[in-house]
């Protein structure tokens, strides 16, 4: 036992989590700051006017008393993309290729938790459960979703990709945007065939919708409470532990040694004794489960599932992977924050700074926007591609 | 030459593959199309109201088999996609034994594809299509047998007045049906008013949080959502879990047991959900809950919306058919006849209303409903009482 | 693979005079079927099919280009006006073939992943939509509430007019948009490209507000037309009345019309693409596909060639938008979904890329199977299921046959899997360009890891 805590690296383990703290903080005060000059300098104009009007608050105030809800909302959401962007990073600093299926692996990972869940609920079990027994079903969930989300990555690689491995850069992206159309159907296939349905819903149990108020605020006639609610601390906390988990896995352990030995050289690998198949099935294989958690805490956190839930969260994610720098840990965590801090401050003030002409049905354009500028001028992404594993 | 023959070989097999396409047709047969978004993001709906059509075939037809002829269903995809509507509608009125369509759940689909329809005279009753423009054409082929987006934000916004309610915010879901209701919701509103806070429209899915900040900011009376449950039920409950109290109201589109699986409880807390429809419940129409526990029992699970409104449609078309053939001797009647006869029916009795057409297509009067959800368990759904009926004639 | 007694056999046919029997005889037993069985499935794609044998079989080239144009002017037409639903095939087969030939351009040619393509497509469309429907005198109405008796902007004439405009129009998008992204890598390119995509679709679906340019998610109705003089109507009547068996009416005309504005197109589009191949920008672009970095060092302006290969793919698709917003009358956002992009591009990728009888090839094989062959087995299987057959072996009762198991549903997994078979089983395509035979043949040899 002694010999086990010792052989932990405990500085690699902490590392990821300083980084987070810098990370969030640092997000959320740039561009608090930023709305806030904005609030300030449109404050005099007729936007400032016109909510006024509306609500009897100057739009300073209005922006101000909001922010701790937004920064929060954004922080939750920049987590969910960071899980699922960790897959495309893993597989990326590998193979130096985009997973476009991975989008639909973590929707298989969703439909997977939600199904045994409602099974667990057909049988009356959820209803019934305590509090203990509800997180040790949402586990049993998420542990399901990871492993069949797992075992498709890697049977999707064996059969899509590797017989690609060696043809030009996007003939393997090409065949993984088939896969990735191939299996939105055959979700939707078994799905129907099975259940007859096309949406699925995640039961109501245990208290993951109770929300935590953590305190009040007057805003003009309206009081604005700021709270988070169970299941976003649920999806933070486990964002948490998967990436200081798989931190752990590649910066400190023999396999991961051996996955960035792969993704330097494949050849060199090989020679150096490595089973660079192996590897590389493994390396899909933890995407793969990854994305499946990801899966089902996305489907606990908003409700309601279907075929083609996976294409934007997916996209995001992506995103997200490269504004950090693709291939990068680290950078797929600052890139998921700094995507869902970003997206939420726009759909948030969009509207009220632009007086309704272009609101929240613009968050996706900016999430683009982002994308496009970051590859324009800095192409590596904020945090450079690889820097652990290329030098 | 291998390459050659690969390709000459996988012609063969597409040819092969289309030998099994449908056969000529024999004079006596009928057949009526269904035109719905069978794969896809709208394919829950769409195939629904396909189903609805087919059971409708099963049960009515039986006067028509009893003149002597085959009536069958020709379903098909339109994938939501205003070009594979079209070149589905090329090939229905190239099919001289389809004689009506029931179809399209987009308006931007429908309203391409029904220009086809009309070149030649084959009748479309439309389950869902609520956008104005579908039956102001004034084509003599178009019918529906829903109200109007400019009929039912109206009555929403009415209803809304009478619960004294002094301020919304309207969201809607960027398609044509659902911004179709708000718009004409907003318009109503502010024309009573009420203090419009916002009026956004959003594609997305699963999170709103950053749509939810001005709305808990503004903390209007009610929030009407012009769209599916699908997007409803999730806005509304994320509200909830914010501590929004106010009121919810919606559409038809809302008109789904899922929504309340999906808000739960939620959805009965603050001031409670409401929402419009043209379908009213199995208390005022007898034929509903029958129709309800025949969908079940054929196709193991609860109709979505407008399930309903494709049943009535083929009943409509099959009647009218009926009536051309009968008019006609017994023969097979002209595709013509069938409109006419169709745009001529008096007070079809249906499961979600009593029919009659005006000179445009548009029902004379199309009764609405305002329902409250009041329980929390989804087999509880069609219980929920209507605390409003209005009777409205189409704006001229 | 193949015995040798029937490779003789196909030998001895590609010589002498027996192309020349086959090519006419398949023309004229296809043309023959239609005519006679005009709602068959089967002998529709024995017409089009013959289109194939003419390209294969070698013949004078002067043989192949009368038959093809009395395939393509006379017997399409009349064909297709006696069941309006071949013509909406070979119009969707044009119109696909166009877009699919542009995109070969990009992705063929230049080796750039353009995953956001029906961009440009939605730019052509909306700019004829916009400028011949009465929208300009709806800028202030929310969608749905503008008055009904609006003027029209433009005569329905200027149509032709927009056609030469939109070729401007959509190449200075396409280097609007390509000017800050062509200098990444491809697979991120294809990334943003796909953004792209989204962004001119979420664009076309938000511009109701503040001013209502597209009319969101309603779309845009009625577009123009340009007018269809009667004497046309009345020629074609004269000409083929008989044979076509009705009276041809306006509308049928229209739907000749835009067929052969599409044909037009194709053929414009094939031509400039085969002069550029030929051409220096067309081997910069080989190069710059090859290997770029050993493209700037031959000194080939790397970004100015891309720029080039995606303005001309851009202005391809922008007239077939057009085209498309005239003959359909009516635009919305839906028509410009990332499906649609996929499906251009399984089409290409299915016909081969690079080579310009393949991508038709593809076009015409992706359209056929989505809308005759998908839907025609969905109907048939509906039409068992009616009926009381059963399954004879296993004793299955076709009326039990799920419903979820239509095969029009599953268009996605159609497009899946012609992506995935053709990368891992054929990446060349169907018809692979005689250019890329060669580089294949090469790398098989040079690269080994």
């Amino acid at each position: 036992m002694k010999r086990f805590f010792k052989s932990i690296n405990i500085p690699e383990l902490l590392r990821p989590l300083g980084q987070m703290v810098v990370f969030s903080l640092g997000t959320t005060v740039v561009l608090s700051v930023i709305v806030l000059v904005l609030s300030l300098i449109l404050d005099r104009t007729v936007v400032g006017q016109t909510l006024t009007g509306r609500l009897n608050v100057s739009l300073y105030t209005y922006t101000l008393i909001n922010l701790p809800q937004v920064a929060i909302d954004g922080l939750t959401i920049g987590f969910v993309y960071a899980a699922i962007a960790l897959g495309y990073t893993m597989v990326y600093g590998v193979l130096e290729f985009i997973n476009f299926a991975h989008s639909e692996i973590f929707a298989v990972g969703a439909f997977v938790g939600v199904e045994i869940l409602i099974a667990l609920d057909k049988f009356g079990i959820l209803s019934g459960a305590s509090l203990v027994m509800a997180y040790v079903y949402l586990i049993l969930a998420i542990i399901g979703g990871m492993l069949v989300a797992g075992a498709l990555a890697v049977s999707v690689e064996r059969v899509a990709y590797r017989p690609l491995r060696h043809a030009s850069r996007l003939v393997p992206l090409i065949s993984a945007i088939g896969v990735s159309f191939l299996l939105q159907d055959v979700i939707r296939l078994v799905e129907s065939l099975t259940t007859g349905q096309f949406n699925r819903i995640f039961p109501t149990f245990g208290n993951f919708d109770r929300r935590v108020i953590l305190g009040k605020m007057a805003m003009g006639a309206t009081n604005i409470t700021l709270g988070v609610s169970i299941k976003s601390m649920i999806v933070i906390l486990s964002a948490v532990l998967m990436l200081v988990a798989l931190n752990y896995l590649v910066n400190a352990t023999k396999i991961g040694k051996a996955i960035r030995a792969v993704a330097q050289d494949h050849p060199t690998a090989s020679l150096m004794g490595i089973d660079v198949n192996r590897i590389i099935s493994l390396t899909f294989l933890v995407g793969g489960m990854l994305g499946g958690a990801a899966g089902v805490l996305y489907a606990l956190k908003f409700t309601r599932i279907d075929a083609f839930v996976g294409f934007f969260p997916g996209l995001k994610a992506f995103t997200a992977a490269v504004l950090g720098g693709i291939g990068n840990m680290t950078g797929a965590l600052l890139g998921g924050i700094v995507l869902g801090m970003l997206e939420t401050y726009a759909g948030s003030y969009m509207g009220v700074f632009t007086m309704g002409a272009a609101g929240t049905e613009y968050k996706d354009i900016f999430a683009f926007s982002i994308l496009i500028l970051v590859l324009i001028f800095r192409p590596q992404g904020l945090m450079g591609a690889n820097v652990a594993q290329k030098a | 030459m291998t390459k050659r023959l690969m390709v000459v070989f996988s012609l063969l097999v597409f040819a092969g593959i289309l030998i099994s396409g449908p056969a000529a047709a024999a004079d006596k047969i009928i057949k009526i199309a269904t035109q719905s978004p069978l794969s896809g993001d709208n394919s829950a709906v769409g195939v629904d109201i396909k189903r609805g059509a087919e059971m409708a075939l099963e049960q009515m037809s039986a006067p028509l088999v009893k003149m002597g002829f085959k009536v069958e269903l020709a379903p098909f995809d339109d994938q939501a996609n205003p070009d594979t509507g079209v070149a589905n509608a090329k090939r229905i009125v190239s099919d001289p034994a389809i004689l009506a369509v029931v179809g399209h759940y987009n308006s931007g689909v429908q309203i391409p594809s029904s220009e086809v329809y009309h070149t030649s005279a084959l009748a479309n009753v439309s389950p869902a299509n609520t956008n104005p423009k579908v039956t102001t054409r004034g084509y003599l082929e178009v019918n529906r047998i829903v109200g109007r987006d400019d009929v039912q934000g109206v009555v929403g916004a009415d209803f809304a007045d009478s619960h004294k309610i002094k301020s919304v915010f309207v969201v809607h879901d960027k398609t044509a049906y659902g911004q179709g209701i708000a718009e004409f919701f907003k318009k109503r509103a502010e024309e009573k008013g009420m203090k419009v806070l916002g009026f956004e429209g959003t594609e997305e899915k699963a999170n709103f949080d950053s749509l939810l900040s001005p709305i808990i900011a503004g903390n209007p009376d009610l929030v009407y959502f012009g769209g599916m449950y699908g997007q409803a039920a999730v806005l509304f409950k994320q509200a909830r879990e914010k501590g929004y109290m106010g009121m919810y109201l919606s559409d038809d589109g809302f008109d789904s047991t899922d929504a309340v699986k999906i808000g739960g409880q939620t959805l009965l807390d603050g001031t409670g959900t409401f929402y419009s429809t043209v379908s009213g419940p199995a208390t005022i129409y007898p034929g509903t809950a029958k129709f309800i526990t025949d969908f079940k029992a054929k196709y193991n699970a609860a109709p979505q919306p407008f399930a309903a409104q494709g049943f009535d449609c083929m009943g409509i078309c099959l009647k009218a058919i009926e009536t051309a053939a009968k008019a006609g001797g017994n023969k097979l009647p002209t595709r013509e006849a069938v409109a006419k006869a169709i745009r001529a029916l008096k007070d079809y009795p249906g499961i979600t209303g009593t029919f009659t057409f005006n000179s445009i297509g548009d029902p004379t009067v199309a009764k609405y409903f305002v329902i409250k959800v009041v329980s929390a368990d989804p087999s509880k759904w069609n219980d929920n009482p209507v605390v409003k009926t209005l009777d409205i004639a189409p704006p001229k | 693979m193949i015995p040798v007694f029937l490779k003789d056999i196909i030998k001895r046919l590609e010589e002498g005079i027996y192309p020349y029997v086959i090519i006419l005889a398949h023309m004229v037993s296809g043309t023959a079927l239609v005519y006679t069985s005009p709602r068959s499935n089967l002998a529709f794609l024995v017409l089009i099919t013959s289109f194939f044998t003419l390209y294969y079989f070698k013949t004078d080239r002067r043989f192949k280009l009368i038959v093809g144009v009395v395939l393509t002017l006379f017997i399409f037409p009349v064909v297709g006006v006696r069941n309006i639903f071949y013509l909406e095939v070979i119009f969707q087969i044009s119109v696909f073939a166009a877009l699919a030939l542009g995109l070969n351009i990009v992705v063929g040619f230049a080796g750039l992943l353009d995953l956001g393509y029906v961009a440009f497509y939605a730019v052509g469309a909306y700019l004829w939509a916009f400028f011949g429907s009465q929208q300009y005198y709806v800028l202030h109405f929310a969608p749905g509430t503008q008055p009904s008796n609006l003027p029209f902007l433009l005569p329905g004439d200027a149509f032709y007019l927009f056609m030469f405009a939109a070729i401007l129009i959509a190449a200075l998008t396409g280097i609007l948009l390509g000017t800050p992204v062509l200098r990444l890598r491809g697979d991120y390119l294809a990334i943003v490209t796909l953004g792209f995509g989204e962004v001119i679709r979420v664009l076309a679906n938000n511009l109701d507000k503040p001013l209502n340019f597209t009319n969101g998610p309603q779309g845009i109705t009625p577009i123009q037309r340009p007018t269809m003089p009667q004497s046309v109507v009345e020629g074609f009547n004269a000409l083929f009345g008989r044979i076509v068996g009705h009276q041809v009416t306006p509308a049928d005309m229209y739907n000749v019309m835009f067929y052969l504005l599409a044909l037009a197109v194709i053929i414009v589009i094939a031509f400039v693409t085969r002069r550029l191949d030929d051409s220096k920008i067309g081997r910069a672009w080989t190069a710059i596909r090859e290997d770029e970095t050993a493209a700037i060092a031959m000194g080939i302006p790397l970004v100015r060639m891309k720029l080039a290969a995606f303005a001309v793919g851009a202005s391809f698709a922008g007239v077939m938008g057009v085209l498309l917003a005239g003959s359909r009358t009516f635009i919305s956002p839906e028509s410009f979904s990332f499906m649609q992009s996929i499906g251009v591009l399984s089409m290409v990728i299915l016909g081969g890329s690079g080579s310009i009888p393949g991508v038709i090839l593809g076009a015409a094989t992706v359209t056929i199977l989505n809308l005759q062959v998908l839907q025609g087995l969905s109907l048939y299987l509906s039409q068992l299921r009616q009926s009381d057959a059963v399954i004879p072996i296993i004793n299955f009762a076709w009326a039990n046959l799920s419903t979820q198991l239509d095969p029009a549903k599953y268009q996605r997994l159609l497009f899946g899997l012609i992506l995935i078979l053709m990368m891992i089983f054929r990446p060349e395509g169907l018809i692979p360009s005689q250019r890329r035979k060669r580089e294949l043949a090469s790398d098989k040899d040079g690269d080994k890891e």
